[in-house]
């Protein structure tokens, strides 16, 4: 009996020491991974503090002797040809823009599609996931010249209103609606409510979930904007963020000499970065949520 | 009320529901009509055509279709393409598999180091490329400094033909691991943990529970994140421009950089239609593989 004790007491401490060594494995991986992933920014951070002069010298180092805070300011409102200012505000205007009206037409369709029987809906709801198996690539000659056609190339609702309505988000704010139960609807119906009074009362108080993981991934999606923009606007004065750094570096100002001003360069990308990050560590867990969801996507 | 009487109220608020049902959709399906079903109506027919911006477009039958098959850039782009897939689809999917399997250890701090691996993946995707353009810059850049240490270098990460295209697959494998890393948690915590502890009574060391237990049954997820690590790789577009800009030659131009090009700089309208259903073309293939494979096993994610 004795014995048989001290044999499992020996297994139980073999199997923490394992546990243990495990542990420490676990945390060394995690670690070096995740070293790997701050350092890029730590990097970016450090090389918008430098001087011109430190963003030149060699071997690199990664945090300026004196911190540049004028940096930021000389990279928000940079010159005529790169104002920073502008594309901020205008990034900032379309994505919200995009984001509110996503909101709003994807619940009251999805509402439509997923509690309400109509003739055609079949059909309808059938289409709209059809197109969510093609690109957006394929579209895109035709909307730039239906954008021709109404003389909105170069405007800013050139980059709102065709992105005001998604497939993508009908679909997945109706494939949440479909879960909630029947009898909300029924009990609503016999205290005499009608349809704009259950939607507004009763399911939209219920869909905060689907609604934040909708508006979350409609902002960071528009945020990130990259093609549609870099085709239908040309006028600086109308350019998103995106734009702005992907042409900061073709500016006339720095055609000539060797290497740009990264440290101007990185204060943008950095302050380019803070909506989405601060979206994303606001709301975690519904960029996770969006996960699960886009699942029904494939 | 009685049974009846509910009934009845229901019966006379359908007529009154398919009127709201319209007014509801209405706003949305005009959207949806004139900004993506028009377009794709429009660019099936713009195929057909040889359409120049500045002239009306004009029917030229299967012309653009011949020029697709003697197209040799478009042959260097789909080859471009492709093995960028093949170097970043599966890196990426191995690489978040292990990392959600580190994570998925009950151990202190794995939401600190969740969220830490998926930041790159919520930055703005032009930011993280003008960073690392610097990162990889062949003679101020991080990256050969770090060679140099070692008596390596300098390599040309963006201008030397072989290492541009590599270059970009390590950066996005980089920015999008923590992303796939999640999704497979997702999978890995449904898996139930007595199939583990069955393994473990059997004798089953960590690698045979790895190999035996999580890998098949994560099979659906792992899948999945394939399939769509395959469709955002074929789109790669804004990374090349601003790091390469296609090059150097044609080292890192894609499918949708063709089409970009083709459209706003050649203004071949038809053509560059054309070569986008090229593109729908793979990425529907791998949809239907994937369809096809989620009935005959039984796990849809569409359920």
């Amino acid at each position: 009996m004795a014995s048989r004790t001290s044999i499992s007491g020996a297994l139980r401490t073999r199997r923490a020491g394992a546990r243990f060594l495990a542990d420490l494995l676990v945390y060394l991986v995690l670690g070096t991974i995740g070293i790997t992933m701050v350092l890029p920014f730590i990097w970016m951070i450090g090389t918008s503090l430098k001087t011109y002069g430190e963003v030149l010298v060699w071997p690199p180092t990664f945090f300026p002797k004196v911190p540049q805070w004028h940096n930021y300011v000389e990279a928000w409102n940079f010159s005529r040809n790169a104002p920073f200012d502008v594309f901020f505000l205008n990034s900032i205007i379309v994505s919200a823009s995009i984001t509110i009206a996503q909101v709003v037409t994807c619940s009251t369709a999805g509402y439509a599609f997923g509690r309400l029987q109509f003739p055609g809906r079949d059909v309808l709801f059938l289409l709209y996931v059809a197109t969510l198996m093609v690109p957006f690539q394929v579209t895109l000659v035709p909307l730039y010249l239906i954008m021709r056609q109404l003389h909105w190339v170069d405007t800013r609702q050139a980059l709102i209103v065709p992105n005001l309505v998604s497939a993508y988000g009908t679909f997945l704010v109706r494939q949440f609606m479909l879960t909630l139960p029947r009898e909300l609807e029924d009990a609503a119906r016999i205290d005499g409510a009608n349809v704009p009074i259950i939607l507004l009362k009763v399911i939209l108080p219920l869909c905060t979930p689907v609604l934040s993981t909708l508006a979350i991934l409609t902002f960071a999606s528009s945020w990130n904007m990259f093609l549609w923009p870099l085709i239908v606007i040309s006028n600086t004065r109308l350019r998103t963020i995106p734009i702005g750094l992907a042409l900061f570096t073709a500016m006339p100002e720095y055609a000539t000499i060797g290497v740009p001003p990264y440290q101007l360069l990185m204060a943008a990308a950095t302050f380019s970065m803070l909506p989405t990050v601060v979206v994303f560590l606001l709301g975690q867990r519904y960029f996770i949520r969006g996960i699960a969801l886009s699942g029904l996507k494939g | 009320m009685t049974l009846v009487q509910r009934m009845r109220r229901a019966g006379g608020l359908r007529r009154q529901d398919i009127i709201w049902a319209y007014v509801l959709i209405l706003p949305n399906l005009l959207g949806f009509l004139m900004f993506n079903v028009g377009p794709l109506v429009g660019s099936l027919g713009m195929v057909f055509t040889d359409w120049s911006i500045v002239r009306p477009p004009s029917f030229v039958g299967l012309q653009n279709f011949a020029k697709l098959l003697s197209d040799d850039i478009l042959a260097t782009a789909l080859r471009n393409t492709l093995y960028y897939v093949v170097l970043y689809v599966p890196a990426v999917t191995a690489l978040a598999f292990l990392l959600a399997n580190a994570l998925d250890r009950k151990v202190t701090g794995i939401a600190v180091f969740r969220t830490i691996y998926y930041l790159p993946s919520v930055c703005l995707l032009i930011s993280i490329a003008v960073l690392w353009q610097w990162l990889y810059d062949t003679h101020t850049g991080w990256l050969n400094y770090i060679l140099s240490l070692v008596g390596l270098g300098p390599v040309g990460w963006l201008s030397d033909k072989r290492w541009a295209m590599p270059s970009i697959a390590l950066m996005s494998v980089w920015r999008h691991v923590g992303y796939y890393a999640v999704i497979f948690l997702a999978g890995l915590q449904g898996i139930a943990q007595e199939l583990y502890e069955a393994g473990e009574i059997d004798g089953a060391g960590a690698w045979a529970k790895l190999w035996h237990i999580t890998v098949p049954l994560v099979f659906p997820t792992t899948f999945f994140v394939l399939v769509m690590a395959f469709i955002e790789a074929f789109q790669l577009f804004g990374e090349a421009f601003v790091m390469t800009q296609g090059g150097p030659g044609y080292a890192t131009t894609t499918l949708v950089f063709l089409v970009y090009r083709n459209a706003f700089t050649a203004f071949k309208m038809g053509y560059a239609a054309l070569q986008a259903w090229v593109l729908f073309a793979f990425i529907f293939a791998v949809t239907l593989i994937q369809w096809r494979l989620a009935r005959e096993h039984g796990y849809g994610f569409q359920d």
